[in-house]
């Protein structure tokens, strides 16, 4: 195989594996706090995204065409954005649903995803339709052989690299990060030790939900395109990606969302006359690991207690 | 003498608010105006909070609790009566049969879901299962029709236990995960295999039963004609007559049992030496059958298929109607059934709105409702056994 185009798919993979990393991150946060899985997260997401779009088109239409002003007013109005909608969910939906079976949360979560984009889709103007996410980004282009690379690819990877290590200095460094573990790792204790429980929760659930938002933007700009179904795939795929990575940690997160990334570029590398069905087998994958390790690579510390 | 009539006293409830449904329904069906049919609703909503708040409910419940059979016949001659008064109305037929079929399919996922607490988020992609399963064997093999419909469920049935091993393996998150993931997988194949049609999907023929064509309207004397859905709505409620005592006699026996022991506290269940692999592929197969049979008998309606009536949204939908009817009652599956799948046919304003509507609605239910509709009652081991 040619080195360029090799180049080419490790580059497309790095991308893809970022964006998998920062929804898994999320994914794995709130099992970490709650023990609940929140399948909103990836229509949080395409939300995100949305409101990305919407405020560049507001930045133009109030007449700021500056493209690195663009990128951190889209960045910031879109990450706080749904960092509220991250706690309001955490605060109205799933925090009341506590106590009750865990299957109840899943549907709820499941369902609100669907009230999420089915409201893309019905009310953002002509929100069935795919929609073209401007380039905010230098667009300069090195060609090396087969090879093209992206001088805004680049700046991606660098942002979500910087975001990845940003999130591990909050949870390792910060009293705040000590406070999420310390509810992650038992919540009746840490309350006992003067956390509160509800408002670190809130607080986990809006920075998981920032970086579900980052990582919306990314796709958008990487891709030049969003549309309001693509939270559902990057969700599952994210979550599959915790799930490899074993839930509640961390790093296990990351390392599963470059996984599933990698699977899935080798998947079309070594079958390309079935390149259509890559999907299928990135799913594929998915199940059959979850029969292999049911509770993740990387399982669990801490065993169920009967 | 005083006995008859003590039995017609505990029916009496029972038939008087199946003649009121059935009236009701007709109105309904037959009303065209939106107006009209929202005021019916509001009307509707209305009585029956009356009626739960002034003890009606509970007396039709114990018609229904202590003559159940008696009660099953009267549900089925309302039916029919409701088909007799659309004979030629193809719509409301359409929409009736469509009904029956998805509680058909919701009575296999109520198997699963509410008995022995497995979770499947792909009751659609086995739906599709045996749609497709139809659509390939009506046009490649001369195999009768009836067959079809239990072949569309052995089908369903096979392709679940490819499942089997992971559900097995993992517990609640992750099991959802194996379904979800199932059942995204099952519509992206669908859309880029092309020797299933691709995303434009496939023909399926109609049921032709020793040589009686169903898509043929049927003709009577000269000019009395009755919509070909008829036959349909007939094979089925025979369908549905049969899954439903199935379902029942199931729940009650001591498989019931022990799924409702599995459901409750798996490790507790195992400890009083409950086999609980052996009981969760039952209860798994069992209800990718029923709603493998379904899906062959809805493709066969139809006429044609597409990837598109196989969604994760439709599957959410499924396990929608089994949270609102009440989780483990199949009356409250017929109930929530026809709520959800007439209501947004006849209010065309919220057609567009309904993936919403529903999940909002779930939402809801989860958080100040989560019993459902209807709830399951307490399991009565003998007919008409009251907990004291």
């Amino acid at each position: 195989m040619d080195v360029g185009l090799f180049a080419q798919y490790v580059m497309n993979g790095l991308m893809l594996g970022m964006m998998y990393a920062l929804v898994a991150v999320g994914f794995t946060l709130f099992f970490g706090v709650l023990d609940i899985i929140n399948f909103s997260h990836g229509d949080v997401l395409t939300v995100g995204a949305f409101t990305g779009l919407a405020t560049y088109l507001g930045l133009s239409k109030i007449g700021i065409t500056w493209a690195p002003a663009q990128v951190v007013i889209v960045l910031l109005v879109a990450t706080t954005c749904m960092a509220a909608l991250g706690a309001v969910i955490a605060r109205y939906l799933v925090l009341p649903l506590k106590a009750a079976p865990a299957l109840n949360t899943l549907l709820l979560t499941l369902m609100l995803g669907t009230v999420l984009h089915e409201a893309i889709r019905l009310f953002y103007p002509l929100g069935a339709n795919p929609q073209r996410f401007p380039p905010l980004l230098p667009t300069t282009a090195y060609s090396f052989g087969n090879f093209t690379l992206r001088v805004d690819s680049v700046m991606l990877l660098l942002a979500g690299l910087a975001v990845i290590v940003g999130i591990h200095l909050v949870i390792n460094k910060t009293k705040l990060g000590l406070a999420i573990r310390a509810v992650a790792q038992d919540e009746e204790t840490a309350k006992t030790m003067g956390i509160n429980f509800t408002l670190i929760v809130l607080v986990t659930f809006a920075i998981g939900s920032g970086l579900a938002a980052f990582a919306g933007i990314l796709h958008g700009l990487y891709y030049s395109e969003i549309n309001f179904a693509m939270g559902l795939l990057l969700g599952v795929i994210g979550f599959s990606s915790a799930i490899v990575g074993g839930l509640g940690n961390i790093y296990g997160a990351i390392i599963g969302g470059f996984l599933f990334a990698a699977l899935q570029t080798i998947g079309v590398l070594a079958m390309p006359f079935a390149s259509a069905y890559k999907d299928v087998f990135a799913f594929g994958v998915i199940i059959l690991i979850m029969a292999w390790r049911p509770t993740g690579l990387i399982s669990e510390k801490i065993s169920e207690r009967v | 003498m005083s006995k008859a009539r003590a039995v017609f006293a505990v029916l009496l409830p029972g038939i008087g608010s199946a003649v009121a449904v059935t009236v009701y329904v007709i109105l309904l069906l037959a009303v065209e105006s939106q107006a009209a049919i929202a005021a019916l609703l509001v009307a509707g909503v209305i009585v029956v909070l009356a009626a739960a708040r002034f003890g009606g409910m509970a007396r039709i419940g114990r018609s229904f609790a202590e003559r159940e059979n008696a009660m099953n016949l009267v549900i089925v001659l309302a039916v029919l009566a409701v088909t007799g008064f659309f004979y030629e109305d193809h719509f409301v037929l359409l929409l009736m049969a469509t009904v029956i079929i998805y509680v058909i399919a919701c009575l296999g996922l109520n198997l699963q879901f509410g008995y022995a607490g497995t979770l499947n988020f792909a009751g659609a992609a086995f739906f599709g299962v045996g749609c497709y399963t139809a659509a390939v064997l009506t046009k490649h093999t001369a195999m009768p029709h009836l067959l079809i419909l239990v072949a569309g469920g052995v089908m369903a049935a096979v392709i679940g236990s490819l499942l089997i091993l992971p559900v097995l393996r993992t517990r609640s998150h992750y099991s959802a995960v194996v379904t979800i993931a199932f059942a995204l997988l099952f519509k992206i194949f669908l859309e880029v295999n092309d020797t299933l049609g691709g995303p434009q999907g496939l023909p399926v023929d109609g049921m032709n039963v020793l040589g009686w064509e169903f898509n043929d309207n049927i003709e009577i004397g000269e000019d009395f004609e009755v919509a070909f859905y008829v036959n349909y709505i007939v094979v089925g409620l025979i369908v549905l007559a049969l899954a439903f005592t199935f379902v029942r006699r199931l729940e009650r026996s001591w498989v019931g049992l022990n799924l409702d022991a599995l459901r409750l506290d798996e490790t507790a269940a195992a400890c009083f030496g409950l086999n609980i692999t052996r009981w969760k592929i039952t209860a798994f197969t069992l209800g990718n059958f029923l709603t493998g049979v379904a899906g062959a008998l809805y493709a066969m309606m139809l006429g044609f298929i597409a990837p598109t009536n196989f969604t994760f949204g439709d599957s959410l939908i499924l396990v929608s109607i089994i949270l609102l009817g009440g989780i483990g009652n199949p009356w409250g599956l017929v109930v929530a059934t026809t709520i959800l799948i007439i209501l947004p046919e006849k209010l065309q304003v919220i057609q567009e709105y309904r993936f919403l509507l529903f999940g909002a609605m779930v939402i809801l239910i989860l958080l100040f409702r989560p019993e459902g509709l209807l709830p399951r009652p307490l399991r009565t081991y003998l007919p008409g056994w009251q907990p004291k």
